[in-house]
């Protein structure tokens, strides 16, 4: 119920129109329930030979004509309405959404499946337009179409009434009974068709696996038990639910039944020669006990989708209220950056149970190269998040030039370095867009010079529009190494005064590897950079040698000096030689 | 644009009576209500003049009746169309899960494993449902329409020619409006897509975003795609709302004209007040049930998609033909490749090219070269996987091409790089495919693959269950059960893909001895990036960019090959970044 307030809070911007709304709806309802009882004392006018009066016929026909175009306009306008209402509220909740996600800290986006959140932007919020939209169409009109119908039946004849009163519960119990007995079937269904699911994902996703063993006939036969299953249930399940249309049905024809019994028989004058209805009132009750049940199964569809789109609020309202990134609000730039860059004592740990950074302590001057080393896993990007803030330490303080990292605007720290990642991210868009993300303002021909920069201009040249072709989701039909390049691109356009290069030549041919190096090594001239690297000589060079394992700084000094101390790096380095 | 759909309904034999009986029994519902204004009007125009009570009752009757006799008919349509719909989905479900499996690797690279699953799953659902409305609305609502103008002749030719006019008229609004929609959603349906890829990549891409200080951007960059959604949403909504405020309207048109016709009829003594009232009721009955009809073709229009989806799998067939013979034809060469090359299908240019390489029954083999260089590929071509596009790839003699599926499948096991384990235990994942296998043969493969440890850390052994995509065991235990699993099978050819890489080296050496000293020696080919995996094999391939640029021993290529010594230098002598 929370999330109807939020919700609500949403909708107050809309308040005059959600009136407007409603009234519209009332409206439209009165009028649409009007015409019959006009329709029906025309019929009156119309009785036998000789004994019609035309005129009487033709103007309340033209009363008809008129109420009938009101009553379309204002259900049209109303429709507009109430569109507008929903998909307004959904997009400002999908703005709200997106910027929530921008301001959220890593932490949070690295620990929740990205799946997950993309569907609650999108498909979450779809499903709470649609209810929504349900909602405000069929939730106020239904009640309205029930309370006016049963007022303006009781205004023609109220023991007829209060027949279709207490006949059409029926119709509803009905419903209720059919749709209890299916749920158990349906939750079966699901079951079995999950269970499929995941029996499909598992055999078509490694359908060569399959193929090359020779799995394909008892994978037919699991699948084929599992089909069979199915089959019975879903043919159960749906034949059960689709009785409750029918039956209401059904139903409705007692009632419509009932209720010409009761008016014919009130429309035959009695002893003393009045009749207590006329054939147009008995025509207009007809047509109202016609339409007098469906508002309810309408309302009752609205309710579970109401439901469903509450549900739905819940996990965008979760989303909304993460906790963001603290603010950068008062926090002074970083401005002049040379590159001294020094951690004290620094502590991390993801979760607190297990301690996985303690008492590092390190300090890097303008110009010197960091190389880091260890196994997969070891710990790597844990230490280019902490360089970058985008996790902030537990213990000790990440200094750049002398300054406390979390007194910094992130802005200003981020722009000081240049990163590169193993995992390339290439946005869709234009290859230009992408290059040019390395600095907002730069022209057409330092793009062109920082891609020649990182060899990655004559690979651009031969795509169909060059420097504009665009590239889909995540770098599309490119290859890994083009990507890699593209990436190596934007900062060789930054040249910013701090590097970081995690891997970030993992996916270039060896040729094309050995020329960005050298491009790199040029680029790294008076520069501090962390590098996460494989090759010998880059590591051999580098001022100071970071050896990791298990999270953990365990060794650190150059090349010689580790070699010398005869622990894990000089281990590693004479390892295959042992074979 | 219905071709797919019609096609799949090949998958409807067997259902042949539901499919007849189905729509029949909807036919006969829609009789029983189109008689009932009829009824009324008997009422009216025999039961109140005459005040005869009990024929009304008795005519109130006979609705009640025509209302179970149509509840009846119903059900049965109800329950004949449920089985027939979901009858004929399992079958081309069943149908679409034979035919991929039948799928060589080309194909199945070109489809993607993804799309596969949708269709799979989502796809046949979709059909199912719309097939089931078929069955059910196809008949019924014409019959109820085109009923009603019929009756309407039956009153008075006259009157029923504003039936002639309305029909049409409302249907044109109805399909018109119906069409509109559909471009129109498909419109916001492109429009959702790119809010959602901007959402998306603005998950993965959070650290480079961040590091390019690219927020701000991002986020205007989003707010401009959702206000062209919701722009989209409203244009759209707003043409779709227009169709029942525009049909009620017209409906009452039509009533109208025939109140009017009509009095002037029952004035000169043509008609009936009663007859002027169920032609009324015919009306209404019109309205209700174009609605139904517009929204059933909505649903129908998914599901002709849908079916245009699936049956685009099934006509994707196998490239590939398999021979008849089962044994080589010498014993000189296991594995012989004459001129080899390949490129993918649609890529301009070769993923390997002119390999020639000939070795010999117990022969171990090395295969070395940076990512992207055809290692794979190469490997590939041998149990015929692929077919090469040039040259011959021959196993002890024969063209692989004249050789059976389940011959080439026993003579050569490939290990992939990623192993891919089911739900299930260890026997079952450890035997896959391999019939009759006994459990001490599985034991000792699971042994020599150096994943004995596994066994006997679990007291269930081979019963122990390994959950989806053995998330429950560890990267290196994942690759030596994928290896078991190629023993199990005792091939004549082992090739290993890279399939060592999660190992650490003393684990490693240990699988080269026992792989080396398994009883039946088979040809064994290990393909990988790291030096220390090939250096110990009789000889080593190296490829570069597809080609081969060294064949030989390991100090034969050190003295030799370029590549090998530069790779060997970089990787070797810095063992320390070498697993970086």
């Amino acid at each position: 119920m929370n999330a109807v307030k939020k919700l609500l809070r949403y909708l107050r911007g809309y308040r005059a129109v959600m009136l407007l709304s409603m009234l519209l709806a009332a409206g439209s309802v009165l009028l649409t329930l009007y015409v019959p009882i006009i329709f029906g004392d025309a019929i009156d006018l119309i009785i036998d030979r000789g004994n019609v009066d035309i005129k009487g016929v033709v103007s309340l026909l033209a009363r008809a004509g008129i109420v009938a175009a009101a009553a379309s306009l204002m259900q049209w306008l109303m429709n507009i309405i109430n569109n507008r209402i929903a998909f307004e509220t959904v997009r400002d909740l999908r703005d709200t959404a997106f910027k929530r996600i921008s301001r959220l800290p890593l932490s949070f986006i690295d620990s929740h499946s990205h799946g997950d959140l993309v569907s609650r932007v999108i498909a979450d919020v779809d499903q709470l337009s649609e209810g929504l939209l349900l909602g405000f169409t069929h939730f106020f009109t239904g009640i309205v179409t029930i309370a006016a119908t049963l007022c303006f039946m009781l205004t023609i004849s109220w023991p007829i009434t209060i027949i279709a009163v207490v006949l059409t519960p029926l119709s509803l119990f009905v419903a209720r009974f059919v749709s209890k007995s299916t749920y158990e079937l349906f939750r079966g269904q699901s079951r079995i068709r999950g269970e499929q699911t995941s029996l499909i994902d598992e055999m078509i996703g490694s359908q060569k696996l399959v193929n090359a063993y020779n799995y394909t006939k008892k994978s037919h036969d699991r699948f084929s038990e599992i089909n069979q299953r199915l089959t019975g249930i879903s043919v159960k399940a749906i034949f059960l639910s689709s009785l409750v249309n029918p039956t209401a049905r059904f139903v409705n024809a007692i009632v419509y039944a009932a209720v010409g019994l009761a008016g014919a028989l009130c429309v035959i004058p009695n002893a003393s020669g009045e009749a207590l209805l006329t054939v147009g009132g008995l025509t207009c009750l007809l047509s109202y006990a016609n339409q007098y049940t469906k508002p309810f199964n309408e309302i009752s569809g609205v309710v579970t989708e109401l439901q469903n789109a509450i549900a739905c609020a819940e996990r965008i309202f979760e989303l909304i209220e993460a906790e963001p990134e603290s603010s950068d609000e008062g926090l002074k730039r970083l401005e002049g950056v040379k590159g001294n860059v020094s951690l004290d004592s620094v502590s991390f740990s993801y979760s607190p149970e297990r301690p996985l950074i303690e008492g590092l302590c390190l300090s890097a001057k303008p110009g010197q190269r960091i190389a880091i080393v260890g196994p997969t896993g070891c710990g790597k990007t844990t230490l280019i998040n902490l360089l970058m803030r985008f996790y902030d330490v537990t213990g000790g303080a990440v200094r750049v030039e002398g300054n406390d990292i979390r007194e910094l605007t992130r802005h200003s720290l981020r722009e000081g370095y240049g990163m590169v990642l193993q995992e390339t991210w290439l946005k869709s868009g234009t290859i230009a867009q992408n290059i040019r993300m390395g600095r907002q303002d730069a022209t057409d021909d330092e793009i062109i010079a920082a891609a020649k920069a990182a060899h990655a201009h004559s690979f651009i040249k031969r795509l169909p529009n060059g420097y504009d072709t665009v590239i889909g989701e995540d770098g599309g039909s490119l290859s890994a190494g083009q990507k890699q390049l593209l990436c190596i691109t934007r900062v060789m356009l930054k040249r910013p005064p701090m590097l970081i290069l995690d891997e970030a030549t993992s996916s270039i041919d060896t040729r094309t590897e050995i020329r960005v190096q050298r491009a790199f090594e040029k680029l790294m001239e008076g520069k501090t950079s962390f590098i996460v690297a494989h090759r010998l000589s880059t590591i051999m060079s580098a001022d100071l040698i970071l050896v990791m394992k298990d999270g953990h700084i365990i060794e650190q000094g150059t090349h010689d000096e580790l070699l010398e101390r005869k622990g894990f790096y000089s281990t590693l380095y004479n390892s295959q030689f042992a074979h | 644009m219905t071709d797919g759909l019609l096609r799949l309904l090949r998958f409807f034999r067997g259902y042949r009576a539901e499919a007849v009986l189905a729509p029949s029994f909807k036919i006969i519902e829609a009789i029983f209500e189109l008689l009932l204004p009829l009824v009324v009007a008997r009422i009216i125009d025999v039961g109140i003049p005459s005040g005869d009570r009990g024929y009304i009752a008795g005519m109130c009757g006979i609705m009640v009746l025509f209302g179970a006799l149509g509840l009846m008919s119903t059900l049965t349509a109800q329950y004949f169309s449920a089985k027939g719909a979901v009858g004929f989905a399992s079958a081309v479900r069943q149908g679409l899960f034979d035919h991929i499996q039948s799928l060589s690797f080309a194909e199945l690279d070109r489809l993607g494993g993804s799309t596969l699953i949708t269709r799979m799953t989502n796809d046949i659902n979709q059909v199912q449902s719309g097939v089931n409305l078929t069955l059910r609305l196809l008949m019924r609502s014409p019959v109820i329409v085109f009923g009603a103008m019929i009756m309407a002749f039956t009153i008075d030719p006259g009157e029923a020619l504003i039936f002639v006019g309305v029909i049409p008229a409302l249907s044109l609004v109805v399909f018109g409006i119906m069409i509109a929609s559909i471009y129109l959603f498909k419109r916001v349906q492109k429009s959702l897509d790119t809010v959602l890829l901007k959402t998306r990549e603005n998950l993965v891409g959070a650290r480079v975003i961040r590091a390019f200080c690219m927020e701000k951007s991002e986020v205007e960059e989003f707010t401009e795609k959702n206000d062209l959604l919701s722009k989209t949403q409203k244009f759209a909504g707003m043409i779709s709302s227009v169709m029942n405020p525009l049909t009620y309207f017209m409906v009452n048109i039509g009533i109208i004209f025939l109140i009017y016709t009509g009095a002037l009829k029952v004035e000169s003594g043509v008609l009936t007040q009663g007859l002027v009232i169920a032609l009324y009721n015919y009306m209404s009955q019109i309205l209700v049930e174009l609605v139904k009809l517009a929204n059933f073709i909505i649903s129908l229009t998914k599901c002709i998609a849908s079916g245009n989806r699936i049956e685009e799998v099934f006509r994707v067939s196998s490239s590939m033909e398999y021979g008849r013979k089962s044994e080589g034809l010498s014993q000189e060469y296991a594995v012989e490749l004459e001129g080899v090359g390949f490129s993918y299908q649609g890529a301009s240019s070769h993923a390997i090219e002119k390999i020639n390489l000939s070795i010999k029954p117990g022969e171990s083999l090395g295969i070395i070269g940076p990512t992207g260089c055809g290692k794979s590929t190469l490997i590939s071509l041998i149990p015929r996987f692929y077919d090469a596009t040039e040259g011959v790839v021959r196993l002890y003699g024969r063209d692989v091409r004249e050789y059976t599926k389940d011959a080439l499948s026993s003579y050569v096991a490939v290990v992939m790089q990623k192993a891919e384990l089911f739900k299930g235990s260890i026997r079952d994942n450890v035997a896959l495919g391999a019939e009759g296998v006994s459990d001490s043969e599985l034991e000792s493969a699971i042994e020599s693959a150096q994943a004995g440890e596994l066994l006997r850390e679990h007291p269930e052994g081979l019963d122990y269950m390994i959950e989806q995509g053995g998330r429950n065991l560890s990267g290196g235990q994942r690759q030596r059960l994928g290896i078991a699993r190629a023993l199990a099978r005792r091939p004549r050819i082992l090739i290993l893909d890279d399939s060592a890489s999660a190992l650490d080296y003393a684990t490693e050496a240990s699988l080269r001895r026992s792989l080396g000293s398994l009883d039946y020696s088979p040809v064994i080919i290990t393909v990988s990036q790291r030096v220390a995996s090939v250096m110990h094999c009789d000889r080593i391939l190296v490829l570069e960019d597809g080609q081969a640029v060294g064949l030989g021993g390991h100090e034969e290529l050190l003295a030799s090959c370029e590549d090998y010594r530069e790779l060997y230098e970089s990787q070797i002598r810095s063992s320390g970044g070498a697993r970086g």
